[in-house]
């Protein structure tokens, strides 16, 4: 066996499931808290893309940047991560805010029908035709020269992208784990009724889980762009049944679990690219969804919770 | 307590007291006795003359596009009434219902082509693919058995993304590399060259044909279905979609029941893959993708999901309004035609309506004359298409010669803003700001949104999409639903 190589798929595995991990995460906040999923969520995403895409071509595009590397990718992710949160803020207070009290097949509903408004929107706007980052031009390629150490070969921005991901979910857990704000969206979470009655808003609460979780897909945008380097109008699809599949994997409503299956799932992609097939990858994806739901319903980390009436 | 709004279901009200008194008005005047007369007639006559009307489109025109698009229209009303039943009456989100007809499609191909040499006719192979299509359903629903409600929409849409890579890249499929390569699906290029529809040697060859094939199998569906709804099944469906805990409650075995109504919807999906694959004569994978499934939810709720005659309705409706856009001067006409029309229902007194009108117009030249006076090139374009409303909104629309996508892109996003706007802010603020909206509607219109001929595509899916959020914020049960009252 060629160890080379499947450490390889490892280093590659990371890179896939960090992004993953993080669209999950917006999945499962919102699951967490309103029993809503959000289909659209895959589309804030590829419009996060599309953002960084636009900063980059302000400043003028890859090949010559005219302000410093660092600040331009480090703009990119603010832009995205900021356009993404109004986004995502803006769906919540139109689109399902005036369902809260609907059957709940209503706002799944409505859900499907922002993703296939922003996804036709953004072809309008965008055109069909793939957009490059051109990342390759940065620092004449070099942020793609692969450093070595022992057998493990792993690029700069391979670096940047799984460091800068883990970094942003170890900021997610202490909001969520250290704050008052944090205390607020567990407690929503557990009982939406018995929070608003021990005084917490709950629907200030709801917009900023929006607001985080369309931030992280915003970042995973640019992410996905920056590593990749195309962007395309239904990017978000994939990404966010990849998505869909981790949150599910981990445990729907669980923020550990979402992570781990982000990583499950990236890892089960790499190594089936690489092994079985490329064109079925997504299959095994599918499969792996359909044995957890038969064999943990739950997923890896999620509790059984109690049906109240 | 607060006044319930208008089109929201009331809480603890009892819907026919609540109406009464807008029931008493709406029987006053002329309109008022044709309505009355209308709900005498029995559901049986109604549907009869309905029928018997849609029945005699081929007497009365030769037109093939018209025929073509009866016969689309008719597909879509049996996909439409498939959903119905999973979605309507048992509340399930199916995500995947399109991979079911996908699958009918496809099993017509292999069972009346020249692709395996395979040549059965439908009295075979209708039977055996809606079972087999139902069959297939109940191995996917019962994978999320344990949690039948939204675990379900996930599996169904992964299900559907199966479907398609699997038909996608169907063309050497080996089992494990055991076996050598054999051509399934064709791959992107799909199965062409099917067999006409055959059945007892009879062979289906003109489009009336299909339509006549069309419209008799909806009969019977929708017959089947009026039958199942008030049976003992499909009133447990409707008590499940309501509150399933009361249903188990009451011993009813929820998930059996929603399996059925999952197995259902799959084989009527499948009924109506072999029709439409026998009248295109060939099977690809692109038509069986998310703008197909959009387009039937979106003609489900426009109807009124949970009912019969709004399935028929949302699908008339949603077809022929998304061939009406295909041509760019009837679009136009729809366009501003829809406008004007939701201007004079909606507003009130009809100084209002005068004002708004008259300062739209006004507004729309002088903007041009301003702009034209400092900046030639803003106003230089020429607006698609050319007959006689064309020509109107030449001079009333901005149309910049330079920079036309980078402006509309940005009014685009503008434009949205706009609508959002409006929905939050009060009068008299509202009426200021729906001149200035109007406008940029029109101008994005002309300037992008029927642009080209993809952009044309795209603006038809966006309006999909946007019309489904719309419809479930403001007008859930459809054209003919019912309002749904909550009892607590």
């Amino acid at each position: 066996m060629d160890w080379e190589f499947f450490v390889q798929q490892i280093v590659n595995g990371l890179t896939l499931g960090s992004v993953y991990a993080l669209i999950a995460l917006g999945y499962t906040m919102v699951y967490g808290i309103l029993k809503l999923l959000n289909f659209a969520h895959g589309d804030v995403f590829m419009i996060g893309a599309f953002i960084g895409y636009g900063v980059l071509q302000l400043f003028g595009g890859a090949a010559s940047p005219n302000i410093p590397i660092p600040l331009l990718i480090v703009l990119m992710f603010l832009a995205a991560m900021i356009g993404c949160s109004i986004l995502g803020m803006t769906i919540e207070r139109f689109a399902y805010r005036p369902l809260r009290n609907a059957p709940r097949i209503a706002p799944l509903i409505s859900a499907l029908g922002v993703s296939f408004f922003l996804q036709n929107s953004a072809l309008l706007l965008f055109s069909p035709n793939f957009r490059s980052y051109d990342t390759f031009s940065l620092y004449e390629g070099r942020l793609f020269l692969p450093l070595s150490v022992g057998p493990l070969h792993i690029s700069p921005m391979r670096i940047l992208v799984i460091g800068s991901a883990f970094g942003l979910m170890i900021v997610l857990t202490l909001v969520v784990g250290r704050t008052q704000i944090g205390r607020a969206m567990r407690a929503t979470s557990h009982d939406r009724e018995a929070a608003a009655m021990m005084g917490i808003d709950v629907d200030r609460v709801i917009v900023i889980t929006f607001l985080l979780g369309s931030a992280l897909a915003g970042a995973a945008g640019v992410m996905v762009g920056l590593v990749f380097e195309r962007v395309f109008h239904t990017m978000g699809f994939i990404a966010g049944l990849k998505g869909f599949a981790a949150a599910v994997v981990g445990g729907i409503g669980s923020i550990p679990g979402a992570m781990l299956g982000g990583l499950v799932i990236g890892l089960a992609e790499s190594f089936s690219i690489a092994y079985v097939s490329s064109t079925f990858s997504d299959l095994l994806v599918f499969a792996i969804l359909i044995v957890v739901m038969l064999v943990r319903p739950r997923g890896l980390l999620g509790k059984a919770d109690i049906k109240k009436v | 307590m607060s006044a319930p709004e208008p089109g929201q279901p009331q809480i603890g009200v009892d819907e026919w007291v609540a109406t009464a008194d807008a029931r008493d008005e709406s029987h006053r005047g002329v309109l008022g006795h044709l309505r009355r007369r209308f709900e005498r007639v029995p559901d049986l006559a109604r549907f009869g003359i309905f029928i018997g009307l849609v029945a005699l489109i081929p007497v009365l025109t030769s037109d093939q596009y018209i025929l073509r698009v009866s016969v689309d229209t008719l597909i879509f009303a049996l996909l439409v009434l498939g959903l119905n039943v999973v979605v309507g009456w048992a509340g399930l989100l199916d995500l995947g219902f399109v991979a079911f007809f996908g699958i009918g499609a496809y099993s017509y191909a292999l069972l009346s082509s020249d692709h395996f040499g395979i040549h059965w006719e439908a009295q075979f192979t209708v039977p055996l693919i809606v079972a087999g299509t139902a069959f297939v359903g109940l191995l996917l629903g019962l994978t999320s058995w344990r949690l039948l409600g939204d675990y379900l929409a996930i599996v169904t849409l992964f299900f559907l993304q199966a479907f398609v890579v699997v038909t996608t890249n169907g063309s050497s499929i080996s089992f494990l590399g055991l076996t050598p390569t054999t051509d399934v699906t064709g791959g992107p290029n799909g199965i062409p060259g099917l067999d006409p529809f055959t059945i007892f040697g009879f062979q289906i060859q003109s489009l009336e044909g299909y339509f006549y094939l069309g419209l008799g199998t909806m009969t019977l569906v929708i017959a089947v279905l009026y039958l199942a709804v008030r049976s003992r099944t499909g009133r447990a469906w409707h008590a499940l979609r309501e509150d399933p805990l009361a249903a188990e409650l009451m011993s009813m075995p929820v998930n059996r029941l929603k399996l059925l109504a999952f197995m259902f919807g799959a084989g009527i999906a499948g009924l109506t893959g072999t029709i439409q694959a026998a009248l295109l004569g060939g099977v690809f994978p692109s038509s069986y993708d998310v703008p197909l499934l959009i387009t039937i939810y979106a003609m489900l709720i426009l109807g009124g999901s949970g009912s019969l005659a709004g399935a028929v309705v949302g699908a008339i409706a949603i077809n022929v309004s998304l061939e009406v856009l295909r041509n760019p001067d009837h679009a136009r006409w729809l366009f501003y035609s829809v406008i004007l029309i939701t201007l004079v229902a909606k507003l009130r007194p009809w100084w209002k309506l005068a004002a708004v009108l008259g300062s739209l117009v006004a507004f729309g030249y002088a903007l041009s004359a301003i702009l034209g006076a400092l900046w030639p090139s803003a106003t230089g374009g020429e607006a698609a298409g050319g007959d006689a409303i064309g020509r109107g909104v030449q001079s009333w629309v901005v149309h910049p010669a330079e920079h036309a996508t980078q402006v509309g892109n940005f009014g685009f996003v503008l434009l949205i803003a706009l609508v959002l706007l409006l929905t939050v802010i009060k009068d008299p603020w509202r009426t200021v700001l729906l001149v200035p909206t109007i406008y940029l509607a029109a101008f994005e219109w002309e300037n992008l949104l029927m642009a080209s001929f993809e952009a044309q595509a795209a603006t038809r899916f966006m309006l999909l999409g946007a019309l489904l959020v719309v419809l479930m914020a403001a007008r859930p049960h459809g054209l003919v639903g019912k309002t749904r009252v909550e009892a607590v």
